[in-house]
């Protein structure tokens, strides 16, 4: 198998001892079908086992292993070292706090997601023995582009909005809020629209469409945040301009 | 141990420089000026026309001037690129469904295009060019 010299220069940083963070040069054989990750973890393993990150599947699933390669919000797992012939510039997601290295913390993200109810909501619940909830192949392709989304947080890391302003609700929160208030089985869309047709909520998106093109699981947020400003208006419309309007 | 996570600050004037979407993107931002520009034109030709037809006059030998031709290139050319990055823009804020499938988002945007170049055309025809 083919292989070659891996330069990466990693952002370090240790919350005991640094003040500000640093980069850090890594040279290291790597076969040439490997991923970032995999030269991350062969660092680790022969030459500095302090270095610090996420990741857990291999596999574009979990969302772990998000962080910057080259300045762009990406997988490490998704990552192919044949795509980067140059020295490898990998840091932690930007936007998020530094825990340690490459470690960021998602603690805002996983406030945000509670917000907005990421999950059905029904007024009255059916005894099991009524069945299922049943839905049409038309009504899961209503939101089923929607529903892939592995919250690895790289959307949040592509979007100037969040990191200019910081409490805004953000693209994968408001389009998994999409993605229920889109489900047939679904009652709760009065409550997430009160999180999400606000100022902090979807208004603070200026559509510059980075989420949707950073997103590895072609979830498309942008699509999901600009169908969910035109409902937000209808229901302003119907609450505010039509007699005895409720949206 | 207590945490102390390091915090990055986005620099606010220079952001947009970190990656060529982000020009893009304000592109398209600053292209609204030339349309705003041009909105509040037309609302001083009405001032103008309004106010007899030697205001008339001179409003219309100001536009013939080398700086208003300037203007109205780059005015046109914004206004293009503004509004083609909206019409793309369409397929995503208005999806169609038909059965299972959506319609392709080309002919959203499409059909946008079409509508733009058929009102243009008659635009262009009741102001007696075409």
């Amino acid at each position: 198998m083919k292989e070659r010299l891996v330069q990466l220069d990693v952002l370090r940083y240790n919350p005991d001892t640094d003040t500000e963070a640093h980069f850090q040069r890594y040279e290291v054989m790597c076969q040439e079908e490997w991923v970032v990750l995999d030269a991350l973890n062969k660092v680790k393993e022969s030459i500095d086992p302090t270095l610090n990150y996420r990741w857990s599947c291999h596999m574009a699933v979990c969302g772990s292993c998000g962080m910057m390669i080259n300045g762009e919000p990406k997988l490490s797992c998704h990552t192919f070292l044949r795509d980067y012939p140059g020295v490898i510039r990998v840091e932690p997601l930007t936007h998020f706090p530094v825990e340690r290295d490459l470690v960021t913390a998602p603690d805002d993200f996983m406030e945000k997601l509670k917000r907005v109810k990421p999950y059905v909501i029904a007024k009255q619940k059916k005894p099991v023995e009524e069945g299922e909830y049943k839905q049409t192949p038309a009504q899961l392709m209503k939101f089923r582009q929607y529903s892939m989304c592995i919250n690895c947080m790289l959307c949040y890391a592509a979007c100037p909005e969040y990191g200019l302003t910081p409490h805004f609700v953000g693209p994968a929160a408001l389009t998994l809020a999409h993605r229920y208030n889109l489900d047939s089985r679904d009652e709760g869309r009065k409550e997430r629209m009160e999180v999400v047709a606000t100022k902090e909520g979807v208004w603070e998106c200026t559509f510059v469409g980075a989420c949707s093109e950073v997103c590895p699981a072609q979830v498309d947020p942008a699509s999901a945040l600009q169908q969910l400003k035109i409902v937000g208006s209808i229901d302003w419309i119907v609450e505010h301009l039509l007699p005895g309007g409720k949206p | 141990m207590s945490r102390r996570p390091l915090i990055r600050e986005v620099p606010p004037s220079t952001w947009f420089f970190r990656h060529p979407r982000y020009l893009r993107y304000m592109a398209r931002e600053v292209t609204s000026l030339f349309v705003g520009a041009y909105c509040v034109l037309l609302v001083i030709a009405m001032q103008r026309l309004s106010a007899g037809p030697i205001a008339w006059q001179e409003f219309l030998a100001a536009l013939r001037s080398p700086a208003s031709l300037v203007f109205h290139l780059a005015a046109m050319a914004a206004a293009f690129y503004h509004a083609g990055t909206w019409f793309n823009a369409t397929q995503k804020a208005m999806p169609l469904q038909l059965g299972e499938d959506f319609v392709p988002g080309a002919y959203i945007s499409g059909a946008h295009y079409l509508v733009w170049a058929v009102l243009s055309l008659v635009v262009l025809f009741v102001a007696g060019v075409i």
